[in-house]
């Protein structure tokens, strides 16, 4: 008998075992005592690592664990985003109670083991490596919504966000089964293989499970009509966990998105084309007038998420090189603009009384303006004003709508960021000009958003290097990005690249 | 010579955050200035018969999407851009007299728009357009916002209420035109690689099919710009609460860019789209002039006066854009710059009005002649300009849109005329109702100050000089009109005569485009 030893790609699968032992050693650096504090020093080092060994691979595409995973620049790309996601994250928690009622060492290892399951999603070329992916990504996040405890929101958001959530894994799954029964085969190659070889061209069975795993990636993403809890869930969730969720969750899956229905389902195109244009067209309309008359900001970013959402599922439809290098620069971009809005929430909240209502940030020119600065940024961009990375994002979206035939999309996408304005200005209108009604005298407590006593106000945080130090980098990005495109349009089109 | 014109007022604008804030006007007014005199460089450098671009300046920006940085000058732009020059230095020197709150902001977001006025006029990209077009509002959003002033007492909207009707009127038409303008390139390639340059553009053409939806979403954006009959709902309550610095080189400059992009893009681009849809831009621009000469007979607010007066002007111009004649368009380039040499210097009067009266309504002005004749003589001037009076530059731009209309349509040119009779009603009901009559119990009559003056005469010097040299503009502006105009008519129209030769061109003849 023969034993042959497998071949292991130890360079392609560092970053993963990089994550891994920092998961432990976090976990484990809260027990001893000398080091209890250490723990968000040694996240950031465990994602600097991760973050250094994925830039290594880059350019570099190789399939991985007999073809479980596929490493190459849209796996890397994501998974960059969602790692400096988190470092971020690592940053705005700093001074975050949930973080202290959690425990330090379970938070982070907590974040980190969500980024693993980021990382691994964004590569997974298989049905199996998809599922335990996705898993791996959301049971850390349903937890670390639920961390502040003292808060019946936050809590409320964690029960919501698991129930939901595995509402949509159990689609998701239930939709791979018929995709399994069907062809035979979990690779995503094999997949299409199959479709193409026992005939299943347009069969109900192969339709069902794009139906039903594309309505598990919806709510993932949160596309609408399967957005219900995130609003909810956004508002509920420690402001940090928002920001990185918000952001790298969408980045991940949407990853998988392009995969699984560029690779796996490409031959029937024809048949969910439709459905997801409808799908981003639906979520524009949804996102967008949801948005409208909500006075809590986490409130507004997660609406506005829906809409975004939509916006990006726009580069999916096409399934073009165009659409997905577009995709992966909208979700840097988004990165950036999410980023600099939530790290002033972060300020404010801790700042005023007010929460995250928009009080919390009325009269923020004036006082604080290098917090007002990138917040104002933020929102222009978001809304795809020129000058922002924002815009250019829209441009790269909507050439990719019109050169694939989805014109109608690209009208939709105008339309939705012109409803859009009018939520994200009236965030900009309250910073700079004179309030619209007369405000609330000081001191009254907020009604919406954190029961105030839960969340001590530390009237220094607006001026906290932790804060406003990612704000303003943020920003700087969102204006640098918006005025030198080249470089960011670049690191897109290799992952544009990567699948076609 | 051109990026210096382009980018030195943001670069003056960005120093301004870090001076101290009794400096800082000044130094706006310095940057507005430098930008000045490199306009009036260019102009000077500018070669008169040349049809085509000058000063290119071109280096692709984002190759990955086909757009490039490209800029120039040619007949079309040369004077918008001297006119953007000369309102901003007017404005921000206004503005430098008095005391603003957070002036630091204020000088930065006024040089802010300037650059990007500037960009939009001189843009030879599509998108850059498209880009720089968007981008002026941004600026305007906060200054009207932070810097104006709230009605509600007047029965009246906030300031930041009015701002945000505006911003979402006018990017509805934005929105539209960036798909629009991708559409359009990506039409033109076909497959091929994806270039925004204008000249690329025109030589490539696209279908007709295509050019019909794509014409009306630029349409819509330069006619809310404008603002057009119907769609100028914005206008009033953004007129009302704009600071009157800001408001003077908006309504003197940014009107102006909906009516060059109609020159600058939909003419050449879309030339059948542009000969079918002739009468209903006709007709749209009729109902401006006819119902902003009402409406300007009828408000009392001074702001709104100028305001409407502006609409029934931004009519005409479009009119004499759409009659697809060399002279008609002449005229309206012309009558762009001497629009907003005489609506600029109205918002700058009556914001010295409102210093002495207190009050923008004009049943509470008056009597003002008596002790203020420089002041008077002043506006005299100008209104005497905004109505077209023979020997005014502006009579010889609605001369020329009326000679190309009546050219090419004789019964749109019939109606427009009224509009030139009607101009001098609310012209003139202006300038009484504010200087003449009987003054008003405790109403301060004071002759016009040296800070004023210092920016109310050059502007009027230049109205006067327009006047008696009109050709200055039309010498340089008619070969790229001309050529202009021939992509629409195929060159089959007749060439403009005027512009050279002082003689008349057949304009009793109702000669519709294809029957030549």
């Amino acid at each position: 008998m023969n034993f042959n030893e497998p071949h292991i790609d130890y360079a392609g699968i560092s970053p993963l075992i990089a994550l891994t032992v920092g998961i432990c050693v976090v976990l484990l650096s809260a027990v001893f005592r000398p080091f209890k504090r250490s723990a968000p020093l040694l996240t950031l080092i465990t994602l600097g690592a991760t973050a250094g060994l994925l830039i290594w691979q880059w350019d570099d595409p190789k399939n991985l664990i007999t073809g479980a995973l596929r490493l190459d620049d849209l796996g890397i790309s994501i998974s960059l985003i969602a790692v400096m996601m988190a470092a971020f994250c690592v940053l705005l928690s700093i001074g975050e109670r949930a973080t202290e009622e959690a425990g330090s060492g379970e938070y982070h290892s907590l974040l980190l083991g969500s980024v693993l399951g980021m990382v691994l999603l964004s590569q997974a070329t298989n049905l199996v490596t998809f599922f335990v992916a996705l898993e791996t990504l959301s049971i850390p996040l349903y937890i670390l919504c639920a961390t502040n405890l003292r808060r019946e929101g936050s809590l409320e958001s964690g029960l919501k966000y698991l129930i939901v959530g595995s509402i949509g894994s159990a689609t998701l799954l239930y939709g791979m089964a018929f995709l399994y029964g069907g062809t035979g085969s979990t690779g995503f190659q094999g997949i299409a293989a199959g479709i193409a070889h026992n005939g299943l061209d347009g069969d109900p069975l192969i339709l069902i499970g794009i139906a039903m795993a594309a309505v598990g990636l919806a709510f993932k993403t949160s596309i609408a009509p399967f957005h219900q809890w995130t609003p909810d869930v956004y508002q509920g969730a420690p402001t940090p966990i928002t920001s990185f969720m918000a952001v790298a969750t969408k980045a991940a899956a949407f990853a998988v998105f392009l995969r699984f229905f560029e690779v796996a389902l490409g031959s029937q195109l024809d048949s969910w084309q439709p459905a997801l244009a409808a799908l981003a067209a639906i979520s524009i309309v949804v996102g967008n007038v949801g948005a409208l008359g909500q006075d809590s900001l986490k409130r507004i970013m997660g609406w506005s998420g829906v809409a975004q959402a939509g916006y990006m599922l726009g580069g999916v439809v096409v399934a073009s090189e165009a659409g997905t290098s577009s995709l992966v620069f909208y979700l840097a971009a988004y990165a950036f603009m999410n980023l600099a809005a939530f790290a002033v929430i972060v300020a404010r909240e801790r700042e005023t009384i007010f929460g995250d209502d928009i009080r919390a940030v009325r009269g923020l020119g004036a006082e604080r303006p290098a917090l007002a600065w990138p917040l104002t940024i933020s929102m222009l961009g978001l809304a795809g004003l020129p000058a922002t990375v924002g815009f250019i994002g829209k441009l790269y979206l909507i050439e990719a709508l019109v050169e694939g035939d989805y014109t109608w999309l690209a009208v939709f996408i105008a339309v939705g960021t012109m409803i859009s304005l009018a939520y994200y200005l009236r965030v900009v209108a309250a910073m700079w000009m004179r309030p619209e009604r007369d405000a609330v005298p000081g001191g009254t407590p907020a009604i919406a958003g954190a029961a105030p006593e839960a969340d001590p106000v530390d009237p220094e945080a607006g001026r906290r290097w932790y804060l406003v130090g990612p704000a303003v980098l943020a920003a700087a990005a969102t204006v640098f990005f918006g005025v030198i495109p080249q470089p960011l349009v670049e690191f897109a089109s290799h992952a544009g690249a990567a699948l076609f | 010579m051109i990026n210096v014109l382009l980018w030195a007022p943001l670069a003056f604008g960005l120093v301004g955050l870090f001076l101290p804030r009794r400096a800082v006007g000044p130094w706006a007014v310095l940057g507005a200035l430098v930008t000045l005199g490199v306009a009036v460089g260019m102009t000077i450098g500018f070669d008169s018969g040349d049809s085509g671009l000058q000063y290119v300046e071109s280096t692709p920006w984002i190759s990955g999407l086909g757009v490039d940085y490209s800029l120039a000058l040619d007949g079309l732009n040369l004077f918008l851009v001297l006119l953007t020059a000369v309102l901003w230095t007017g404005g921000v020197a206004f503005a430098a007299f008095r005391d603003y709150e957070r002036p630091k902001t204020f000088f930065f977001l006024m040089l802010v728009a300037e650059t990007a006025t500037l960009g939009s006029f001189l843009a030879q990209d599509l998108l850059l357009f498209v880009l720089f077009f968007d981008f002026m509002l941004v600026p305007f959003y906060f200054l009207f916002g932070a810097w104006g002033h709230d009605r509600t007492a007047e029965g009246g909207i906030t300031a930041s209420a009015a701002t945000l009707k505006m911003i979402i009127y006018t990017l509805i038409g934005s929105l539209l035109m960036l798909v629009a303008a991708i559409a359009t390139a990506i039409i033109s390639a076909d497959g091929g690689h994806i270039t925004f340059s204008i000249q690329a553009l025109q030589e490539q053409g696209i279908g007709l099919g295509s050019q019909r939806w794509i014409f009306w979403f630029f349409a819509a954006a330069f006619l809310v710009k404008m603002p057009a009959f119907l769609l100028h709902g914005w206008m009033p309550d953004a007129y009302r609460a704009a600071p009157l610095p800001a408001l003077a080189v908006f309504s003197g400059v940014l009107a102006k860019v909906g009516a060059y992009g109609f020159l600058r893009i939909v003419l050449p681009l879309f030339p059948e789209a542009t000969v079918e849809f002739q009468e209903i831009v006709l007709v749209i621009a009729l109902a401006s002039i006819l119902y902003g000469s009402v409406m300007a007979f009828t408000q009392t607010n001074v702001r709104l006066i100028a305001g409407y007066s502006s609409v029934a002007q931004l009519g005409f111009i479009t009119a004499g854009i759409f009659a697809l004649r060399a002279d008609g368009a002449d005229g309206a380039v012309l009558q762009m710059v001497n629009h907003g040499l005489v609506v600029a210097p109205i918002f700058i009067i009556v914001a010295i009005l409102l210093e002495r009266t207190g009050t923008e309504d004009i049943r509470e002005m008056g009597g003002m002649a008596l002790r203020a004749p420089v002041l008077a003589a002043l506006f005299l001037i100008v209104a005497l300009a905004t109505l077209a009076m023979p020997g005014s530059s502006n009579f010889i731009g609605e001369f020329y849109i009326l000679n190309g209309l009546f050219q090419a349509k004789i019964v749109f040119a019939f109606i427009a005329i009224t509009g030139v009779a009607m101009s001098a009603y609310y012209a003139l009901r202006l300038y009484q109702g504010a200087m003449h009559n009987r003054k008003p119990e405790g109403l301060m009559s004071r002759e016009i100050g040296w800070r004023d003056s210092v920016v109310l005469v050059p502007l009027v010097l230049c109205i006067l000089a327009l006047a008696l040299y009109p050709q200055l503009i039309l010498k340089r502006t008619n070969p790229s009109v001309e050529q202009t105009v021939a992509k629409v008519t195929g060159g089959s129209a007749p060439n403009s005569k005027l512009a050279t030769k002082n003689e008349e061109s057949g304009w009793t003849g109702y000669a519709p485009i294809g029957d030549k």
